[in-house]
């Protein structure tokens, strides 16, 4: 298998704008997909700093509460479908063809669409703050009949989920093709790089889950222009109807963020670790396992919408269930590590950071899985504090992680250590500084999503806020840290880290070439 | 820099995508504007659409040419052959969240409704039966038979299986006046599927009172039957592309998975149909 790239023999690159936007190239648009994410991170971050603020002191200072509830739902749409998925189809982009020794993505060209689906959608998830009656005001889960009494900013929301949806499917169906037909001769599925087989893992959910959430939002939609009562008793329907379909697509939207983040944490351990990933091929499986287990523990998030208890004891064992694939991965992870040769950059501090405070999220969702402890703690800040632990501690820092150990590799420089070390202390303190007091907030009783609260939460809050600001502005330091690298690095050794052992960095030079694998490399 | 031929081909540049974006916004735009009556909707989303059929023209046009001047080596028709399985896979995860609807009313809410306790505090008097159109809606209808049309619908359907696996053995086979000929008869058959169902709208709505406002079950099946219908659509406008490339004398008998491709594609809005016509129509 050899590549034939057609404009090396018929016409040049467009340069400037016009090379970023029909490019088809996957390091291009893995580079496009990173920086959106880090520009919606961004964005994201300043709707949480709104919210942060608002709930700085009890009683109502800076915003109103319809604007309150516009920054919760944005903040969850735009850190889910704007900056954590992107994020990791960024990687998924730049990594997977140079894993598997590919020459590029299978399908280049809507590679390029995939892409540039998510600025319109951005676009349209702001724009919905401008209309009449501002955005939408129901929280990231859309949930009826809320959404069907909301002005025209509903609309814009979801035609942009709509778009994001078919954005995250042709890039799944991509990268899917991608690893099952352009590996190099001798790669096979068990020797392909354990964030290779997350990613194919992952598309698999995406593929599964996105259309059921168009279908969702799309009864919305027709609920609420065209008379249909999907979610209306009065016509037979249900609200509650929603909220299954809404989380068939949404248990697994947790694992399509998490499994990446486990695939680029399973590069990062061995390589600091200098010693190959213990327990390989069950890794493979324990990924599987809680992709399948996914589709069937939905209704988890509605212990309180009035379910038969044989549902909630099914929903709650089906639940726990899922500890046992992530707690292998996480044995497999510290045997990894076990007499090993370990150093401490910082993408191994991201990992270890990652490793404690995952594991302590997946544990404060142990405890949400038990329904009759979740039916006391449904909708407060306990579940705020729990999947926080899993987005930011989990998959972000995942993120930072895969950033800090491929940016050499991508730009062929080096990142300052120093001051990515202090990235990782200040993100490691501010992090738990905002999230682990919201324990004991949910805990003693506080509701999410509400802009006041009664006075005897006031002191949690305000280190909740303080800990979300310096959370925040922690990252204008790894902004800076990726600036300063790329613009005045130091040269990137050919392979800065002594244990990483997949092709990009034993068969490519550093920084990569543009294009990667013109002739397959053969794995033995 | 490989340039060998049997290569896997890697498209240059392309500005068909952004064209594609840029008409996604138009029509996601205007359709807002549209449905909540603000002025320019209508026309916005007009041209999106215009943009849309350009970028479909331009970007297939662009695919038909490579696969014809032979840049296409077999593992470039490997990918296609994963492409088009995991797309028609996410399209049976779309029908399956209007279906997932449909069963949870039928099975689980209409009743819950007219549970003794519940209705006693919201709808006393309420029966659950099915096909319903709920506790409140004032309006009565009259449920779409499944004997009638829709079961000559099916039949059709059916049958434009049939034709398009001869045209397929035909091409096969390099017989291509058989070929053109079956095409021909397949999006016949597509197109009179289409307009009987237009008639059947038309007379649930005209006859039947039967409108998408009709509760429970006017919902599902319009959106159900709608979604389907659109899919023919789709699929029927895809079967003329197809045919006027068999026409230039496109495809040959060992490589034609542009054929095959919407070949899968027709029978899955089949195979959808039949669960369509087994669970909204006639149970």
């Amino acid at each position: 298998m050899e590549a034939v790239h057609e404009h090396d023999h018929s016409h040049d690159h467009p340069t400037g704008l016009m090379r970023w936007v029909t490019t088809t190239n996957h390091k291009d648009i893995g580079t496009m997909y990173l920086w959106f994410s880090f520009a919606m991170f961004m964005v994201g971050g300043v709707m949480a700093l709104i919210i942060r603020t608002e709930l700085f002191q009890p009683g109502l200072q800076v915003v109103q509460p319809e604007f309150f509830n516009q920054m919760t739902t944005l903040h969850g749409l735009i850190m889910v479908f704007g900056a954590i998925m992107p994020a990791f189809v960024g990687f998924a982009n730049w990594q997977i063809p140079m894993m598997i020794g590919a020459p590029d993505m299978a399908f280049p060209r809507m590679n390029n669409w995939s892409f540039w689906l998510l600025p319109p959608a951005g676009t349209l998830l702001v724009l919905s703050m401008f209309v009449p009656g501002g955005s939408a005001g129901v929280g990231w889960t859309m949930y009826a009949p809320l959404t069907v009494q909301q002005g025209m900013g509903m609309d814009l929301v979801i035609f942009a989920v709509h778009i994001l949806g078919m954005s995250s499917i042709m890039g799944s169906i991509n990268i899917v093709t991608t690893i099952l037909n352009l590996r190099a001769p001798g790669m096979t599925m068990m020797k392909m790089p354990l964030f290779v087989w997350t990613w194919l893992i992952t598309a698999y959910l995406l593929i599964a889950a996105m259309p059921v959430l168009a279908g969702a939002v799309t009864m919305t939609l027709t609920d609420r222009h065209f008379g249909t009562h999907f979610f209306n008793a009065a016509g037979g329907g249900d609200p509650v109807l929603f909220q299954h379909i809404f989380w068939f697509f949404g248990h697994p939207e947790v694992y399509i963020i998490a499994i990446p983040a486990f695939g680029v944490i399973s590069q990062v351990i061995p390589a600091f670790s200098r010693k190959p990933l213990f327990g390989y091929a069950s890794m493979v499986y324990a990924t599987a396992s809680i992709a399948i287990l996914s589709f069937l523990v939905w209704a988890h998030h509605m212990y309180t919408v009035g379910m038969p208890v044989e549902a909630q004891l099914y929903y709650m064992f089906a639940t726990m269930l899922i500890a046992v694939p992530t707690g292998v991965k996480v044995f497999n992870w510290v045997a990894t590590m076990w007499k090993g040769s370990m150093t401490f950059e910082t993408p191994m501090l991201f990992a270890i950071g990652f490793l404690f405070l995952f594991t302590l999220g997946g544990f404060t969702g142990l405890v949400l899985a038990l329904t009759p402890v979740d039916v006391q703690l449904h909708d407060t800040y306990y579940v705020v504090a729990h999947f926080h632990y899993v987005m930011v501690a989990g998959a972000l820092f995942s993120a930072f992680a895969g950033v800090y150990f491929w940016l050499p590799k991508w730009i062929g420089k080096m990142y300052d250590e120093t001051l990515g070390k202090w990235h990782f202390w200040l993100s490691i303190i501010f992090f738990n500084l905002t999230f682990f007091v919201q324990h004991f907030l949910g805990l003693a009783g506080m509701p999410r999503r509400i802009p006041d609260y009664s006075l005897q939460f006031a002191d949690f809050n305000m280190i909740s806020s303080i800990g979300a600001f310096g959370f925040g502005l922690s990252q204008l330091l790894f902004l800076y840290i990726l600036i300063k690298a790329i613009r005045s690095g130091e040269k990137a050794p050919e392979k800065p880290w002594d244990g990483a052992d997949t092709l990009e960095w034993t068969h490519l030079p550093t920084p990569a070439p543009y294009h990667s694998f013109e002739t397959p490399p053969t794995v033995k | 820099m490989s340039t060998q031929p049997g290569g896997y081909y890697l498209p240059s540049p392309s500005h068909w995508p952004i064209f594609g974006s840029i008409a996604l916004f138009l029509m996601a735009f205007g359709g807002v504007l549209m449905m909540n009556g603000a002025g320019g909707g209508t026309a916005t989303l007009v041209v999106g659409v215009l943009v849309m059929i350009y970028m479909l023209v331009g970007w297939f046009g662009t695919v038909i040419g490579e696969s014809e001047s032979g840049k296409y080596n077999k593992q470039v028709d490997v990918s296609f052959r994963w492409g088009m399985s995991w797309f028609i896979f996410s399209e049976v995860m779309f029908f399956a969240a209007f279906f997932g609807a449909l069963f949870y009313m039928r099975v689980l809410s209409v009743p819950w409704l007219a549970d003794a306790d519940t209705a006693a505090l919201l709808w006393p008097g309420f029966t659950a039966e099915w096909p319903a159109s709920g506790p409140a809606i004032a309006e009565q209808f009259t449920p779409m038979g499944a004997w009638g049309l829709p079961a000559i619908n099916t039949a059709i359907l059916l049958t434009s299986g049939v034709t398009i696996t001869i045209a397929h053995w035909a091409l096969k086979e390099n017989k291509r006046s058989t070929l053109n000929w079956f095409m021909f008869l397949t999006i016949a058959l597509g197109l009179t599927f289409i307009a009987v169902q237009a008639y059947e709208y038309g007379h649930a709505y005209k006859d039947l009172n039967l409108t998408l406002e009709s509760g429970a079950y006017g919902a599902t099946f319009f959106m159900l039957t709608g979604f389907h219908g659109f899919h023919v659509t789709v699929g029927t406008i895809m079967l003329i592309v197809i045919w006027l490339r068999c026409l230039k004398g496109h495809f040959k008998p060992e490589n034609h998975f542009g054929f095959e491709g919407v070949a899968w594609y027709w029978h899955f809005v089949d195979v959808v149909w039949l669960g369509l016509f087994v669970f909204v129509y006639w149970l």
